[in-house]
């Protein structure tokens, strides 16, 4: 390996250590606190250490949504669709999910399976409508996306003022606390719940192998690369898009699922957390291969849980961790870019030459 | 003003689109580029505009060397190009149009700017309103617009990349008497056109370009043979032609047409049988690829049927079309056949019949070595799409068809191919030929459709102008109905 090789390897760490370094700087910490209180914050210090547990469970059921999130846009982004409207699919998720624990009655098990599926439902069914729209109407995903982000987020703030209002509280803060038996079932003294943990990796796993290993995944990856000729070829295309937007939206609802009965234990107005949007980032980030949506997806999460002991502990305002993600992700992507440019040239010059 | 392109090349990794262009335009003529899509024309005059920088080769201006980084460049120089989309702002005023190009950044005078517009259209007989907006404008006007407004920037060399595109028969004959005028005050105008006729009507002088070369010169007026000849190719006398039995009829059209553009004339009937292979000749974009669209059910009609190995699927979607044992191949082997970023394998398994959820790649992987092996193509079985050559990716097509069709539809099926690899498609496709297939191919090489159809149908102007029996014609008379001449018309246009 030539010099300028491995340094075009090193080139995006060193972009993003430069520019994380470089904004703690200038919000006037020194780089090194921050970062310490933040993997204290999110997963104690030492990390994993005793009386961790709480922090741990916290960071790891962050981490549930983002990778679910992660794992649907693979497959979004596979077929050549940006899904933007995967908040909303969280979100209608959260709500299909906080209906059935709500109004069913059923012995914990069942109404715990319940809830998950009302939820993958209620993302699938999400995610088809702005298939729809795109292939029956013409939409453009990126737009029908965010005009039903609004409308589930809308229709979460009204599901929480009217109809399923606190008894005697008019009040945006959510819903009643479910009953027990819908809750997911977690460690003890944490919220960590290894079901979710569980459907999680399954889904990250199941992502991997469609795409690994099987004919839907090569054609979903044909009409993502080449539309005209994966018809030409005789794959129904529109058929393979809207079935690319169900899977994506049935895991963002269960994503959906799990911020509502294993996190918040009720239906809040920002039910999703803006995870499906840090999710794309991931996926960007993670260049759409599965495994790496795990470390990631964590590293976000423990950002996202951590940076709220900023301002208590530095003087630092806690918003400043949403600043952190947002550079780390441009540096990242501006790095792996920039490498992949002079990659480019590099062998451009190697064929003039030859 | 005077302009000499010399040797000029450009390539685009193994595609020389230019290949040692050399042109003299004088001063105060009227020069037309002819050369079928893919020439290299319009790289030739992005070289020119300084849209692109050529690899090598010099450009000289009335004696001096010049060196062109951008359009910016080029229209500073004197040299104006007039795109094939005129570059027109649609929200923008005709004004705000005229003046958006012009040097500094700081001061804009509409009024001043209105009248020095006005007056150039006057001097053209121009008529267009400075405060219109542009999207109320005719592609005609806007061509008119970026004409007045390349002369108004200082253009001593106007280039026009296919201006006939889009824009009626009066705003075109306006277009020409203004050309000409120009050329009388000394301009030096570049006709670049892939329609013989309009050449033949405009120019003083043409350059004919095939394959990134020029290919011919020649003062106007010549005999349009002799131009169809430059452009396609002396075709070789015909040899060797097998004669195989012909089955039943495979592909059928009756009394066809197409709602409205191309080919909604006259009703089309046609009858392919089996074993039969039928030539599509013509202009590009004269109807032959909205014929082929028909065929393959890609391309709704308003009248007739259309039947694949006796089966009406008039109306039917284009899997039944697959269904039936139908293939087409469009020209675009990277854009409508092949799938970038995949594998030769994964290209195999998404064509073969293999219907089983889950792949199983190392059985995968081993027929595709034996296709990659049968097919003689160059590269492995993990190779992806875009790093084959223009041959090897045209084989990989040919290695993905089933091996029953009752149908094959293909788009010049040889085109930027090297002679090793033409002769190999051919050979593939006689075997296919002889198993039964009915092969309808759409070329821009007069050799290669004399040399294999059994009948040449020639398109003109979207409709079909003859229909010829391959034995019996020459390429006296394919040249003539290509430029749109029937025997009968004599100079009809």
């Amino acid at each position: 390996m030539t010099r300028s090789r491995l340094f075009d390897l090193l080139l995006p760490g060193l972009v993003v250590v430069v520019s994380a370094v470089a904004l703690l700087l200038l919000a006037g910490t020194n780089p090194w606190d921050p970062i310490r209180l933040i993997v204290e914050g999110s997963i104690g210090w030492p990390p994993f250490g005793a009386g961790s547990s709480a922090k741990v469970g916290d960071t790891v059921m962050v981490w549930v949504p983002i990778a679910l999130a992660s794992a649907g846009l693979i497959v979004t982004f596979a077929a050549g669709m940006w899904n933007i409207g995967i908040e909303g699919q969280i979100i209608m998720g959260a709500i299909a999910a906080a209906f059935v624990a709500r109004e069913v009655t059923a012995p914990r098990p069942l109404l715990i399976l319940l809830t998950i599926v009302a939820g993958a439902v209620g993302g699938l069914l999400w995610g088809l409508l702005v298939g729809l729209l795109r292939t029956v109407g013409g939409v453009n995903e990126i737009f029908g996306g965010l005009g039903l982000d609004f409308v589930a987020i809308s229709l979460t703030t009204y599901l929480i003022i009217d109809p399923w209002a606190r008894t005697g509280v008019a009040s945006t803060s959510g819903t009643d606390v479910f009953a027990d038996a819908a809750i997911l079932p977690s460690l003890a003294g944490s919220r960590l719940s290894p079901l979710a943990v569980v459907i999680a990796l399954l889904a990250i796993a199941g992502v991997w192998l469609l795409f690994r290993g099987t004919l839907y995944g090569l054609k979903l990856k044909a009409v993502g690369a080449n539309r005209p000729s994966a018809f030409l070829l005789g794959i129904p295309t529109n058929r393979f898009l809207l079935g690319a937007f169900m899977i994506c939206g049935a895991l963002a609802g269960i994503a959906g699922t799990s911020q509502a009965t294993g996190f918040h234990f009720k239906l809040i107005p920002s039910i999703s957390g803006n995870y499906g949007f840090l999710a794309i980032l991931v996926v960007l980030l993670a260049r759409f291969r599965a495994f790496w949506v795990i470390p990631i997806s964590f590293f976000f999460a423990m950002i996202a849980v951590g940076s709220s002991q900023l301002d208590l502990r530095l003087d630092v305002n806690s918003t400043l961790g949403g600043v952190l993600q947002g550079v780390l992700v441009l540096s990242a992507m501006f790095g792996l870019g920039w490498a992949g440019l002079r990659v480019q040239r590099r062998m451009a010059e190697e064929e003039a030459s030859t | 003003m005077s302009l000499e392109l010399r040797d000029i090349h450009k390539h685009y990794g193994p595609v020389r689109a230019n290949d040692g262009i050399s042109i003299t335009v004088e001063a105060g003529t009227l020069h037309g580029l002819l050369g079928e899509n893919g020439a290299g024309k319009s790289t030739l005059m992005k070289v020119l505009s300084g849209f692109h920088s050529a690899d090598s080769g010099e450009i000289v201006l009335d004696g001096n060397h010049i060196k062109l980084a951008s359009p910016d460049d080029a229209i500073a120089a004197g040299i104006g190009m007039l795109h094939q989309d005129p570059l027109v702002f649609l929200p923008f005023s005709a004004i705000d149009n005229f003046v958006l190009g012009s040097p500094g950044s700081t001061r804009l005078d509409r009024t001043e700017a209105a009248t020095e517009f006005v007056e150039l259209c006057d001097r053209y007989g121009f008529n267009i309103d400075p405060d219109v907006p542009a999207r109320l404008l005719t592609v005609g006007e806007r061509q008119q617009l970026e004409i007045v407004r390349l002369l108004w920037l200082g253009a001593r060399v106007l280039i026009l990349d296919e201006p006939t595109t889009g824009i009626s028969a009066d705003q075109r004959a306006k277009l020409f008497v203004t050309l000409k005028a120009l050329a009388e005050e000394g301009m030096s105008v570049i006709f670049v056109s892939h329609k013989l006729e309009e050449v033949a009507d405009l120019c003083e002088r043409v350059t004919v370009m095939t394959r990134g070369k020029v290919v011919g010169e020649a003062d106007l007026p010549i005999a349009p043979e002799r131009l169809v000849e430059m452009m396609f190719g002396q075709a070789i006398e015909v040899k060797d032609r097998i004669n195989v039995e012909l089955g039943t009829p495979q592909l059928s059209l009756a009394d066809v047409r197409t709602a409205s553009g191309l080919l909604s004339d006259e009703p089309i009937s046609l009858d392919v049988q089996a074993g039969e292979v039928i030539g599509l000749a013509g202009m590009e974009g004269s109807g032959q690829d909205t014929f082929l669209r028909i065929c393959a059910g890609m391309r709704s009609t308003k009248t007739g049927s259309v039947s694949i190995g006796g089966q009406d699927l008039t109306s039917n979607h284009y899997r039944d079309f697959l269904a039936a044992d139908l293939k087409y191949l469009p020209a675009g082997r990277l854009e409508e056949g092949l799938i970038e970023g995949l594998t030769i394998t994964e290209h195999f398994v998404l064509a073969g019949d293999d219907r089983s959820f889950f792949i199983d790649w190392s059985k995968a992987r081993r027929r595709a070595e034996a296709q990659v092996d049968h097919f003689t193509i160059k590269g492995t079985e993990a190779s992806t799409a875009e790093s084959l050559s223009g041959g090897n990716q045209q084989r990989l097509l040919l290695a993905m068809l089933p091996a029953d069709l009752t149908v094959l539809l293909m788009e010049h099926p040889t085109r930027g191919l090297d002679i090793e690899s033409a002769d190999w498609v051919w050979e593939q496709l006689l075997a296919r030929r002889e198993a039964g297939t009915a092969i309808v191919f759409a070329s821009a090489d007069l050799d290669e459709l004399l040399r294999y159809s059994d009948r040449i149908l020639v398109f003109f102007s979207g409709r079909v102008l003859g229909e010829l029996d391959a034995n019996a014609t020459n390429v006296d008379e394919i040249g003539l109905l290509i430029g749109g001449r029937t025997e009968e018309s004599g100079a009809e246009t």
